[in-house]
């Protein structure tokens, strides 16, 4: 702590920070602009400039700039001398002097950071009678619109794509005022990250490309706090809306989440919600002919064939809330609710659950993860399988050197001398992954295997770090035939000595190492060894943190509810067997919420269990195989017109809130299922907080969701928190064509939130902020004034809430020789070994396409790969096969053409296909194919 | 009158040997300098005061006390020798690097026995492509002769020196974009702290020395610190190169003791005004120091007394401003060159300089207002040391801010008259 003075006034502050972000913190209005609260100081833009006095007796000062003035006890500044006044606005001015005036043109304008700051200074008349300087404009892909001409070069772009995000196609070129930020040419910004220049830009050079495709002014639109549906890491949005079309999705800020960044899935791959293609009303379906039915005729019509069905089945699935699911399974029944995944996924996730709920290792929140000092990275490709955990390990990397800078009394915050000291070196990172990741140029060390033999390193490096060895030789032996054709990939086994011992011993050492793995190698071994790796470091004395990456948003929270899965589903359908149909479906009614099954299985599999149900009904936001070979569909919200609760991969259960009423028949999930309930069940006719508390009383471990936000009760003073900025324009308007009449805005009785611009106008409660706006900062900096202090947690903590804490005593980690259940640690599998003449397909993720539903936003379409194969390149060779041959292959019962991409990475013996895409959607990966030669055309 | 540092160099433009140089004495200096210890030397240049000829006046051994020595020292340390001379108005460096580059490399190798560098750079201005062979070649000499290269004359001692031709920017001169250059970033100057010493290229300490300053160290080494103190005229130690540019009768470059009267300069070496030309100011240092005017002409030219008379002595370059030559003009000119070699950094500089530019224009044109004055003294305040990043803009408007002052009528003749009074330039 010290004691300053800013401007006569005392305060007692935390040292370790410098003065503009102390002065922010303590809510006093300083300008900057290259300053961030996650990127630091610089210096450059020389905005943040303040008087500094030597002492009491002195009363002349010098400029400073705050960004770069360390906190010292006794520090005497001010803000507001005229002279730090008059530079501040000079400076405004001289930014000014080449920024163009087309405010009312510019996407910014109403939440430019350099309107807000240009205002803060006073700076209004222009002296400057010379001609702008003027920039031509790139294309940089279907996300992100470049202007140039606007640009006050903060340097903030090239500092978070460049130095934050590892991006490497964004620059900046020419020098004095002309410097230039863009790519070395025309194109698509490369980085998973590019999305975020949007909100770092403090004005518009960089905007929304998707939002500007139907403009609507910050102040117009309708927002509602939101989680992130596109993986299983549940970043906080913040989703708006105008006429009915949801618009843009930025940044809601959670210091123990997402903080100020998302990924470009997340932040553009809500498109889909507004897709053409949309169910909007409930329909009754027979032979090829269609009904569009009313909502109150769809639910008596459903509730008809439920009174006659002899046997019910519910298909849930983890991208519907936990509410959803759990209505559903008070429908069916929990012995006949399913959790709409393969057995080998949920069987997976039952285990994470299990080790999240029992491990003695700490699973850190993805704001925690930058803490850690060591990384071990085990099957996944996390930059395409939980984006933002990508971006995080990559500050995470810096964390051990910056740590040694900081031992030099070179405090963190000053970016410019921390980065001319690290030199980019990076603190100790292992990867093990069956292809190259993007993260492997951060890496120590990488390790290219088959799922089976990662397990077995992840193994022996436990083993290292366990003493005494539990069990005797379980290394990956050398395979001969492999290690001829490819010697290059097949490590001799005194190289995996020395590669294990060395990450052994650099986890040792570190005081904070963090273990990260997760499903997508479908290995369950490679799981139970990385909590094996984490409890031995546990033991060891370490601090160490254990994550674990699951694929989609509600993935554990589905895992929760259920134990079934499809396959189990499929058996009490009928047997497996399609030579023998019965001549009848039976009178079992599938009630199939918010899944297309032929994304989860083969297509064979899922038509015959469709068949065996005579009556189908699909509650689904979008067309699919599933929705339509329904007897009954209903139009199901997207996490944009529903409430509702999803727990993240990290245990953390979070709530999104509707954006907006549609004015079609689309509801909610659960508000269906509670219309199919009704008479049954007294929750029929509750709202939200009453489903949370039928579920919490069935789910005692799910108690603290009913905890995660204000019931809809609540009120600050007797009101509601608006959905709407207080400028929001154009109701009495906007619905004129239709009725002149002003109409009753739309009740909530689900939430504390109003569909207004009316109610409260201060700061609520932090899992109920529907935007960032303060009197004088209308850009996203806004965020400053919700802080307690910037860059740290909220006012009221940063939302949601952690269901598991790591226990003293835990379950079994450490595999055994002996197979089990699937509830403890399976044994460790031999090493692989290749069939000749068979390729082993594993699963290659991409952060465009893999997830079926953002991969029907016209922006994320353009960044999809076209479907390929990739191929071990000395097998390719061997089978005479070269880089952008064709090869057929069967799959899903169909024959396919596909490109080659040849691929170092891939182990002897394997191949890879894209996961997720329509051409490789339903496929259980790993499998087996035969590829016979190249096509030749 | 002694002129150690230019003494051998020949008339006829070529290079000395490292024969002709070992012929005259040279590398005694580090010959002596490695029976010295590391801390030993240091105190020598400390003790003879000698101070950074490349414009700033950082007392040289000051710098080099400040790099991490001992066990627990960084085992890659640099030493780098700023050839990059491009303030306008200077070409001193350019005879030594042409005359004589051995005499550097025995400067380098002696500045990085002292702090125990491994590595060396030359960090030499584009243009000078005479330097550059000549620079090459003696380096060449050098590793054959075993001067550089491992066990240097013998010793323990390792130091490898490469030549960087730099690609011609200003601001590459700036020490720590210099550092920024060499690793092949943008030449963006870098924070300081941490300084260069302690953290510089690549991260590890390094010392950044201009030519001639380094030029002198192994003189100081042969001579002994007093014989350096003595050479010059008012104690601040050792000869300098003094030139001159502008309507003098004999512009050149003169080596003479430091502290030599401004007076004596212009009057006696440069042979004064050309017939027909009155004497009217003068730049001390380059185009980044202030003017000086006739009251101004005794100043003797070391660092504390032309900071006392207002100005820098910077580089010891002269430029002689006359009477038929448009101090707006003359000033424009120097502002269009700051402007242009901003690196685009920070905003006062970058914005700064090129409003100050086109308002000087628009006086020159004749389209200028009263009120462009009161910009342009706010532009001098803007650009003030301390409010920019680096000492570029401030340097910038040096000559600006004094020319404001003592040319005050000259200005205010441009917005009377709507042109520009002398009109003899575009």
């Amino acid at each position: 702590m010290a004691n300053i003075l800013i401007d006569n006034v005392s305060y007692s502050v935390d040292g370790s920070k410098n003065v503009l972000a102390t002065s922010l913190s303590l809510g006093l209005n300083l300008p900057y602009f290259c300053w961030h609260p996650a990127l630091h100081s610089v210096g450059a833009c020389r905005q943040c400039a303040i008087l500094k006095y030597k002492n009491a007796e002195d009363k002349k000062g010098k400029i400073v700039m705050a960004c770069l003035e360390p906190i010292t006890d006794q520090l005497r500044i001010s803000i507001e001398a005229p002279e730090a006044r008059q530079f501040r606005a000079g400076n405004i001015e001289a930014l000014m002097t080449n920024h163009p005036h087309d405010c009312p043109v510019c996407d910014e304008g109403g939440e430019c950071h350099l309107q807000d700051m240009t205002v803060m200074t006073g700076h209004n008349c222009r002296r400057y009678e010379f001609k702008k300087r003027t920039h031509g404009n790139q294309y940089l892909g279907p996300f992100v619109n470049h202007e140039m001409n606007r640009c006050i070069q903060c340097y903030r772009c090239v500092r978070f794509y460049k130095d934050y995000a590892g991006g490497k196609d964004l620059d900046v070129f020419s020098s004095h005022d002309e410097v230039y930020f863009g790519r070395q040419e025309e194109g698509a910004l490369e980085s998973e990250f590019s999305g975020n220049l949007v909100e770092v830009c403090p004005t518009g050079v960089f905007t929304d490309k998707t939002l500007k495709k139907h403009f609507t002014r910050k102040w117009d639109l309708t927002d509602a706090p939101s989680i992130c549906h596109q993986c299983g890491v549940g970043c906080n949005i913040i989703a708006s809306e105008r006429y009915g079309s949801i618009r843009r999705i930025l940044t809601r800020y959670n210091g123990d989440v997402n903080g100020y960044f998302l990924c470009d899935r997340g932040r553009f791959g809500y498109e889909y919600v507004n897709s053409p293609g949309r169910i909007s009303a409930p329909a009754r379906k027979q032979n090829a002919s269609s009904w569009i039915l009313s909502a109150e005729e769809a639910i008596a019509d459903i509730k008809k064939i439920l009174g006659a069905s002899n046997k019910k089945r519910g298909i849930g699935s983890p991208r519907a809330s936990l509410e959803s699911n759990f209505l559903l399974r008070r429908l069916v029944g929990p012995d006949h609710f399913y959790a709409g995944i393969p057995r080998a996924e949920g069987k997976l996730l039952r285990r994470i659950v299990a080790l999240l709920k029992n491990g003695k290792v700490k699973t850190p929140s993805l704001g925690e993860v930058k803490d850690y000092d060591a990384v071990f990275i085990i099957g996944e490709d996390v930059t395409n399988t939980a984006p933002m955990l990508a971006l995080n390990l990559r500050q995470t990397a810096r964390k051990g050197p910056v740590e040694l800078v900081k031992a030099m009394h070179i405090p963190e915050w000053n970016d410019a001398a921390v980065k001319d000291i690290v030199q980019g070196t990076t603190g100790p990172f292992y990867i093990a992954t069956p292809h190259t990741t993007a993260l492997d140029e951060i890496a120590t060390r990488t390790y290219r295997a088959h799922p089976d033999d990662i397990a077995r390193i992840a193994y022996t490096v436990a083993q290292h770090i366990q003493t005494p060895l539990p069990v005797a030789d379980a290394h990956p032996t050398e395979n001969p035939s492999s290690s001829a054709e490819a010697g290059r990939t097949a490590s001799p086994r005194s190289d995996i000595e020395t590669m294990t011992k060395s990450i052994a011993d650099a986890l040792l050492t570190a005081k904070k190492p963090l273990i990260v793995s997760g499903t997508s190698l479908y290995s369950q071994p490679i799981l139970d060894c990385a909590a094996g790796i984490a409890s031995a470091l546990k033991d060891k004395g370490k601090d160490p943190g254990l994550v674990f990456i699951v694929p989609e948003a509600n993935s554990i929270g589905l895992a929760m509810l259920s134990d079934q899965f499809l396959e189990d589903a499929f058996e009490k359908a009928g047997p497996d067997d399609t030579e023998e149909e019965p001549a009848e479906p039976d009178e079992a009614t599938l009630i199939i919420l918010e899944n297309d099954l032929y994304e989860r299985t083969y297509k064979t599999q899922a038509d015959l269990f469709l068949s065996r149900h005579k009556n189908i009904v699909v509650l689904d936001s979008l067309e699919n195989p599933t929705t339509r070979q329904a007897t009954h569909l209903l139009p199901a919200a997207t996490f944009t017109e529903a409430d509702g609760t999803i727990i993240n991969n990290e245990g953390r259960a979070q709530r999104f809130y509707q954006v907006y009423i549609p004015d079609n028949g689309v509801r909610s999930s659960w508000k269906w299922l509670q219309g199919l309930l009704a008479d049954q069940s007294p929750i029929a006719t509750r709202h939200f907080d009453g489903i949370l508390e039928c579920l919490v009383l069935e789910f005692p471990e799910l108690a603290a969701i009913a905890t995660l936000a204000p019931a809809a009760g609540f009120r600050e003073g007797t009101q509601k928190i608006p959905r709407e900025p207080h400028r929001y324009s154009g109701r009495t308007a906007m619905h004129a064509n239709v009725n002149v009449n002003e109409p009753q805005p739309s009740g909530d009785a689900d939430s504390a939130l109003s569909f207004t611009m009316e109610g409260y106008a201060g700061i609520p409660p932090p899992a109920l902020t529907p935007f960032y706006w303060s009197p004088g900062w209308n850009s996203v900096q806004a965020i400053n004034k919700y802080q307690i202090e910037v860059g740290g947690p909220l006012h009221g903590g940063n939302p949601g809430k952690r269901l598991f804490e790591p226990v003293a005593a835990q379950l079994s980690v450490i595999p055994s020789a002996e197979s089990s259940p699937a509830a403890s640690p399976q044994a460790i599998p031999p090493s692989f070994t290749p069939v000749p003449g068979q390729w082993l397909v594993l699963p290659l993720y991409h952060i465009f396409g893999s997830d079926p539903l953002s991969a029907q936003s016209p922006a994320i379409k353009e960044r999809m790969p076209q479907p390929y194969i990739a191929l071990n390149d000395t097998n390719a060779a061997g089978a005479g096969i070269l880089e952008g041959h064709f090869v057929e292959v069967l799959l899903n019962g169909q024959k396919q053409r596909l490109p080659v991409k040849l691929n170092a990475g891939l182990p002897p013996g394997t191949a890879g296909l894209p996961k997720g895409l329509p051409a490789t959607t339903g496929l259980p990966f790993p499998f087996s194919i035969t590829i016979n030669s190249a096509l030749h055309d | 009158m002694e002129q150690p540092l230019t003494r051998h160099i020949k008339k006829d433009g070529s290079w000395l040997t490292l024969k002709e140089y070992e012929a005259v004495g040279g590398y005694q200096g580090l010959k002596k300098a490695l029976t010295l210890t590391p801390a030993e030397v240091t105190k020598t240049v400390t003790d003879a005061g000698l101070k950074g000829r490349g414009g700033a006046g950082f007392p040289t051994g000051s710098k080099w006390s400040t790099v991490p020595m001992g066990p627990d020292a960084p085992a890659i340390k640099y030493f780098i020798a700023n050839a990059d001379e491009m303030e306008p108005g200077s070409f001193k460096d350019r005879l030594l690097l042409e005359g004589n580059p051995h005499q550097l490399i025995e400067g380098l190798l002696i500045g990085a026995w002292a702090i125990q560098a491994r590595f060396s750079f030359i960090f030499l201005r584009w243009a000078y492509h005479q330097a550059a062979k000549a620079i090459a070649e003696c380096i060449r000499e050098a590793y054959e002769a075993g001067y550089l290269g491992a066990h240097i004359a013998g010793s323990d001692f390792h130091l490898d020196l490469s030549l960087h031709t730099s690609v011609g920017r200003y601001i590459c001169g700036e020490e720590t974009a210099l550092l920024n250059a060499l690793e092949g970033k943008r030449a963006n100057p870098r924070s300081k702290p941490p300084y260069p010493t302690v953290h510089g290229l690549f991260g590890k300490p390094t010392i950044v020395n201009n030519v001639e300053t380094l030029c002198n160290v192994p003189l100081i080494l042969t001579g002994g610190a007093d014989w350096f103190i003595k050479l010059s005229k008012t104690g601040e130690g050792g000869t300098k190169l003094y030139g001159a540019s502008g309507r003098v009768k004999k512009p050149g470059l003169w080596e003479l003791p430091l502290g030599t009267a401004l007076r004596e300069i212009l009057e006696e070496h440069a042979g004064g005004m050309k017939d027909g030309y009155r004497f009217k100011g003068v730049l001390p240092g380059g185009g980044s120091t202030d003017f000086l005017t006739d009251e101004h002409l005794d100043t003797p030219m070391d660092y504390k007394s032309v900071s006392a008379a207002g100005s820098r002595l910077g580089t010891g370059t002269l430029i002689v401003l006359d009477d038929k030559t448009c101090p707006v003009g003359m000033v424009r000119n120097l502002e269009q060159f700051f402007a242009r070699e901003s690196c685009g950094w920070c905003t006062p500089c970058r914005e700064g300089l090129p409003w100050t530019t086109k308002l000087l224009d628009s006086l020159e044109k004749g389209t200028g207002k009263m009120e462009d004055l009161d910009i342009l003294t706010f532009q001098t305040h803007y650009m003030a040391p301390g409010n920019t990043f680096c000492a570029l803009a401030p340097g910038a408007m040096e000559p600006l801010q004094s020319a404001l002052k003592l040319f005050k009528a000259d200005f205010d003749r441009h917005i009377h008259e709507h042109k520009c009074p002398w009109n003899n330039h575009g």
